[in-house]
């Protein structure tokens, strides 16, 4: 450290002079901090509240899950916004927790956060949630999970399918983007496999938390004659509770929303976090290298279906049941050709199949037939 | 009685009632950890050890507190010509897509253009927005609090449409976000400090704006528009034109906060620009009473409490919604205190 900090130092011993006094007794009170010598601190940092129903309470289950196994100390932060605060967390949880393996799960803390903080401490590990880590480009002590949940919005389409009367379904969408555009083809896809008739309506917000307008949304969608809603924004509670309220199906995302709609919640694309958290720490508790990409699909745990509600008919549980045991097996290819946008442009050619793993995919800038609405 | 000594009387009162406000609220806070089953006096430490109890952590609440002061003023200035304008938030995050265009087209410029350049740009674009707000007010009669806070919609709507639109970078695929400025051009670290330079930008930009409120002839007149309009109309002050000027360099302020983001921080627009910044001034200029000096302490603590709550989350596992609670009881109470001005015993002057 150098001499500006030590002088600090100086400054902050006379600032907090008569309240270090009063709380000289107290140093007794962190056996956290003594314990962390032997165990391995964890922090996981979250950008929103961690019970949002959706993406950081996915996160979250993870975290519980770790904090069940031995010598594993958690330390959690929420509604950690992507300025210099969370550089200030992570650090935080590095020089005031002893954490030495952190999971900063919001897609926009890599770049520039994490990265900077891997320059300053390298011997910290990040994992980072998304699919951002680049060999050669990035830190060996930076990694990314993701996982491939376009599966789960493939097999909530075919149940929405089954289910829709009206053929008409609903998506609400935060931003147009590869990722969020990869969930509203393959659910699209999965609905039209059960009749070709179905569209989906699709209205984007903007943001990823908007509340206000994702009811209104859903208001307007329901009007239109809607009739299974599903959504990828952060929290989808107030699209599920909305249908809910209008007695329409709907189909969760990010987490399982059951709770919040007993009658209409079909099934949903839930993350399944705890496999890649559980490599992360087992690889740092031996002291192995990280594994910098990590992906994977219902078949390697990564994402799960949540458990099919009380409106899902039997033929849609066959249905879904049936193609859930292909990806089970690794062999189910989702986008293949030939396959056209809704401009009936042909964005993948025949007998082209691009398997889960393809770059192509991550790049995805355009809608299927079907989809009401443009990017 | 001298007049000396009545000044330094309410030097006095000055300090004594803010922060007996804050022991107010501290114990306040204490009594709601106490009903949650906490040890009030675990939770105090916490606080001071997360914020103020090592270089560390006071580093943490620097950098937290830096934005704070910049999007403060943006608040202070204009309410010295008697406005309550809370768009800072519109400012800042324009000021920090003007910065980072700019950056991006001088991009391999000497740093020494491009960042004067990319301060010039924020400030302007973030000057023109809340001038806006004062246009509106004194040509149209529109309220500008309720004006500056709608334009902030406007302005996030607009800043989201051409970061995601024309001005996207397309190998920004899943975080959309204009094309970088470029490592050569972003601000450093403060010397020997992990805090960035925004920082000492607001502390200038606040002793720059008290020198200017208090010690100059256009301070004066900018405090009698907000004392009276109409009087300041009546002695010939060229109101319009006042009011306009301050809300500029409020703006401008916070046009700079946007600029320091993008510079400092981000290396480029987007939406992680929209963090709120602009709001949390709006609490720091209340709590400092709209004096450009009061803001940087002001701004230190709210950093500090932010600090102090990641602190007592983490240790805790208290969820971060605590944090609120004493910075709204900090407010509430703060506030209150307000009243107490002029009635309290020791600081009274004594009766002739």
């Amino acid at each position: 450290m150098s001499d500006a900090t030590q002088k600090l130092d100086r400054r902050d011993v006379l600032r907090g002079l008569g309240a270090a006094g009063a709380l000289a007794g107290l140093a007794p009170l962190y056996p956290r901090a003594a314990a962390a010598a032997d165990k391995l601190v964890v922090g996981v940092i979250y950008v929103g509240p961690r019970d949002d129903y959706g993406y950081n309470q996915a996160q979250a289950q993870a975290a519980a899950a770790l904090k069940k196994m031995p010598g594993i100390t958690v330390v959690e932060q929420e509604k950690v916004p992507e300025t210099t605060d969370v550089q200030k967390t992570m650090g935080s949880m590095i020089e005031q927790d002893g954490a030495t393996l952190l999971f900063p799960t919001s897609f926009g803390y890599f770049d520039p956060h994490i990265l900077r903080m891997a320059e300053k401490y390298p011997k910290v590990r990040f994992a980072h949630c998304g699919g951002l880590w680049t060999e050669g480009k990035h830190p060996k002590s930076v990694g990314s999970y993701f996982g491939y949940i376009d599966e789960c919005q493939y097999l909530n389409g075919i149940v929405a399918g089954h289910t829709s009367k009206s053929k008409k379904l609903g998506f609400i969408a935060a931003k147009p983007i590869p990722q969020v555009l990869r969930n509203i083809n393959a659910f699209t896809m999965g609905a039209r496999s059960v009749d070709p008739k179905i569209t989906t309506t699709l209205i984007i917000t903007g943001d990823w938390s908007l509340p206000v307008k994702e009811a209104e949304a859903a208001q307007s969608l329901i009007d239109q004659g809607v009739d299974v809603l599903t959504c990828h924004v952060d929290s989808p509670k107030v699209v599920v509770e909305t249908a809910e309220r209008r007695g329409i199906a709907v189909c969760g995302y990010h987490a399982n929303q059951a709770a919040l709609a007993p009658k209409g919640y079909l099934t949903g694309a839930e993350w399944s976090w705890t496999t890649p958290y559980t490599t992360h720490v087992k690889d740092a508790l031996a002291g192995k290298p990280m594994v910098n990409f990590l992906r994977g699909g219902l078949k390697d745990g990564f994402v799960k279906a949540s458990p099919y509600g009380k409106a899902v008919s039997e033929g849609a549980r066959k249905r879904a049941d049936a193609v859930k045991a292909e990806m089970m097996k690794g062999d189910y290819i989702i986008f293949k050709g030939p396959l056209k946008d809704n401009t009936g442009k042909t964005v993948i050619d025949t007998g082209v199949r691009l398997k889960q793993t393809e770059v192509a995919l991550e790049q995805m800038n355009y809608l299927v037939e079907g989809v009401i609405g443009k990017v | 009685m001298t007049a000396r000594a009545a000044s330094v009387r309410r030097a006095a009162e000055a300090l004594t009632i803010p922060i007996g406000a804050l022991a107010a609220a501290l114990a306040l806070f204490g009594v709601f950890m106490a009903a949650l089953q906490h040890n009030p006096l675990e939770v105090y430490a916490l606080i001071y050890r997360g914020a103020f109890a090592s270089a560390f952590s006071w580093q943490n609440t620097l950098a937290r507190a830096a934005p704070l002061i910049l999007t403060a003023l943006c608040v202070a200035l204009p309410a010295q010509a008697g406005l309550m304008v809370i768009g800072g938030e519109g400012a800042l995050v324009l000021g920090g897509l003007a910065a980072a265009v700019t950056g991006r087209l001088l991009a391999g410029a000497p740093t020494g253009t491009v960042i004067p350049a990319m301060a010039a740009a924020g400030m302007l674009a973030g000057a023109l927005w809340i001038m806006l707000a004062g246009t509106l007010r004194q040509y149209r009669g529109v309220n500008e609090t309720i004006s500056s806070l709608l334009l902030t919609y406007i302005a996030i709507a607009l800043f989201n449409h051409l970061v995601e639109g024309p001005l996207r970078d397309p190998a920004s695929l899943n975080k959309p976000s204009t094309a970088p400025i470029g490592e050569a051009s972003m601000l450093g670290m403060l010397p020997g400090l992990d805090v960035h330079w925004g920082l000492a930008y607001g502390l200038v930009a606040c002793l720059a704006a008290y020198v200017l409120v208090r010690h100059t002839t256009h301070g004066f007149a900018v405090r009698i528009v907000g004392g009276n309009a109409q009087a300041a109309r009546l002695a010939g002050l060229p109101v319009n034109a006042l009011v306009l000027v301050t809300c500029a360099l409020g703006g401008a302020a916070a046009g700079l906060a946007g600029m320091v983001e993008v510079a400092a921080v981000h290396g480029s627009a987007n939406a992680s620009l929209i963090a709120g910044y602009g709001y949390a001034g709006i609490l720091v200029a209340f709590i400092a009473r709209q004096s450009p000096l009061a803001i940087v302490p002001v701004a230190v603590l709210v950093g500090g409490i932010s600090a102090s709550g990641g602190m007592l989350q983490r240790r805790l596992d208290l969820p971060d919604a605590t944090v609120l609670v004493l910075q709204g009881l900090a407010f509430v109470v703060v506030l209150a205190s307000e009243t107490m001005y002029g009635r309290l015993n020791p600081f009274r002057s004594p009766r002739a």
